[in-house]
């Protein structure tokens, strides 16, 4: 996790009062940009990523070498084609792709904040990234658009700038973090939490990262990520290269051997504390509780038009609490379109390339521009 | 366009609010958007359709009526349309009554069993009638509840559901239904158009 230091970043100059009460001025927020933002700056789609997510939506990430994690949805040609539009993402904030984090240097003590950095909330990050539409001078931007967590910061972005952008697209998300969602947020913190190499939040400057205990986060939480039969199907109970049970705790499943890796392989580009508070901002989300109970207050004021989309096997974000969106949206007169895509990819169908969910928002992101 | 929704489109206000319920491919709601400015949604169970329709740039709900209706306000809509689908659900008369929830007027087109073609049918070959407006058999027929344009007549009057406008149609012609020759055109005509109101 080193050459960061290319990253695009604005420093933002606005101080920003965190819903904790704490606040933030002067701090690092950084971008990517996909495509050209033409001269009526009206083609401007701004992408929110998911809990692991960062700023490289599509190529290739510079710093992981890895494609982009939306690299099947934008750009050229693509659902979010960038021959006809300017995709911005920025790396949330609490996040370790730049952006202010708790791995950034805390002026007080001259060490990373660690869990010294204030908690942060959806609202917060969607609070600093609006800034970048002064930054761009963009008045109104086409498209607000993310998955997962990302979905949630659509949510959030339209009700605190309810006519700053033309179309929303909120996918596999929740307007309020569910039981099920924050229990196994807690798992992961826990886990992370439980490895002697934390130390409380204050590992990295003792070069000791809480790796074990990340990797687990990471491979619980991939677990919820998938749908029981697309795990049937790919793995089953075949075994790892072996023809026998090994009578020992080794990976003998491929199915272990697979989450060992996902697990090991990110806990090269991903930083624990930034794991801890982003689930924490996650869980925090209730936007029907910001709203006094009432989630169709957080939209009576916006004139954007809305497209909400979820997957049949996801059991994360259920296309039941999806469905509360749109109703919320129709009891506030917003105009809203709605559809369940058949995937068995689980939650991560949003990332994958499902071709009828890439088919559904090219159609409405071009129908409407 | 088909008659049927000519019909329709000439029952609508232009600059109105319209739900079409079953909205299928758009076409009724793209022409109602297109000509007379109206703000149109639909609501539709197929998902192919909802594709097609979001393509268009129609704003459409994957969903049913039977459901998914209860979502929307009291009278969100000026007109609620429903096209040859009722017979279709498991609960008609709910059907009805959550549209006239959530618009103030309703249109209702109904295939007719009444038509003389399918009295002929069941009367001389003694088997489930097939005509252009009712093309399945008896056993993957979608339709649980068919009614003749009498019954419907019926049932709005039984119901206090007032008839704003009764149109029996018979290939490209269209009349008006009243008492007087309800008998008549509940023999002749293919199909039912009715605009009502609670």
């Amino acid at each position: 996790m080193n050459n960061k230091e290319n990253i695009k970043k604005i420093i933002i100059k606005k101080p920003l009062k965190l819903d904790c009460g704490e606040t933030i001025v002067d701090y690092p927020l950084a971008y990517e940009t996909y495509g050209i933002l033409n001269e009526k700056k009206d083609n401007a789609v701004l992408a929110f990523h998911a809990l692991t997510g960062d700023q490289f939506a599509s190529g290739i990430n510079p710093i992981t070498k890895k494609q982009g994690w939306w690299s099947y949805l934008v750009g050229p040609s693509k659902a979010i084609d960038t021959n006809k539009f300017f995709v911005i993402c920025a790396n949330v904030i609490g996040g370790c792709m730049g952006s202010f984090g708790p791995g950034n240097i805390n002026p007080k003590t001259n060490k990373e904040f660690g869990t010294d950095f204030p908690v942060i909330t959806i609202n917060d990050m969607v609070n600093a990234q609006h800034n970048l539409l002064d930054f761009f001078k963009i008045d109104k931007l086409h498209s607000v658009i993310g998955g997962s967590m990302g979905g949630m910061q659509v949510l959030q972005f339209v009700a605190n700038f309810p006519n700053k952008t033309k179309t929303a697209i909120p996918i596999a998300c929740t307007a309020s973090h569910s039981a099920q969602n924050i229990a196994f947020n807690e798992l992961g913190r826990q886990s992370i939490m439980a490895d002697a190499n934390w130390k409380n939040g204050n590992y990295s400057y003792l070069n000791s990262t809480p790796d074990k205990g990340l990797a687990v986060a990471r491979m619980a939480a991939h677990i919820t990520y998938l749908s029981k039969k697309g795990l049937q199907e790919k793995f089953g109970r075949k075994l790892q290269e072996k023809d026998d049970l090994n009578f020992s705790f080794d990976a003998d499943f491929q199915i272990e051997s697979y989450l060992r890796y996902q697990g090991s392989i990110f806990v090269d580009r991903f930083d624990a504390n930034s794991y801890l508070y982003i689930t924490r901002a996650m869980d925090y989300f209730d936007l029907v509780k910001q709203y006094d109970g009432n989630l169709s207050k957080a939209f009576e004021k916006s004139r954007t038009k809305f497209f909400i989309i979820s997957f049949t096997s996801d059991w994360l974000y259920p296309t039941a609490e999806n469905k509360e969106i749109v109703i919320a949206l129709n009891v506030a007169g917003v105009e809203v379109g709605f559809i369940e895509i058949i995937s068995d990819k689980g939650h991560d169908s949003f990332l994958l390339d499902v071709p009828e969910f890439l088919k559904t928002v090219k159609n409405f992101l071009e129908a409407n521009y | 366009m088909k008659k049927e929704f000519q019909i329709i489109s000439e029952l609508i206000e232009n600059n109105t609010r319209v739900l079409d319920v079953g909205c299928g491919d758009g076409i009724l709601m793209k022409y109602l958007k297109d000509q007379k400015n109206v703000d149109t949604r639909g609501l539709e169970i197929s998902k192919n359709k909802v594709q097609i329709c979001v393509s268009k740039g129609l704003t459409v709900i994957e969903g049913n009526a039977e459901e998914d209706l209860k979502q929307f306000p009291k009278s969100s809509f000026n007109y609620a349309i429903l096209s040859q689908t009722l017979q279709a659900f498991y609960n008609p008369e709910k059907v009805i009554d959550n549209l006239l929830n959530v618009a103030d007027k309703a249109i209702i087109t109904i295939p007719n069993f009444g038509f003389w073609k399918v009295r002929l049918d069941l009367l001389v070959k003694g088997t489930m009638p097939i005509t252009k407006n009712l093309p399945d058999e008896w056993y993957n027929t979608p339709n649980l509840h068919m009614c003749t344009i009498k019954d419907f007549f019926n049932f709005c009057s039984k119901k206090k559901i007032k008839l704003y406008k009764s149109l029996a149609l018979h290939g490209e012609r269209t009349f008006e239904i009243n008492n007087y020759n309800l008998n008549w055109k509940n023999l002749s005509s293919e199909l039912g158009i009715f605009l009502i109101e609670k």
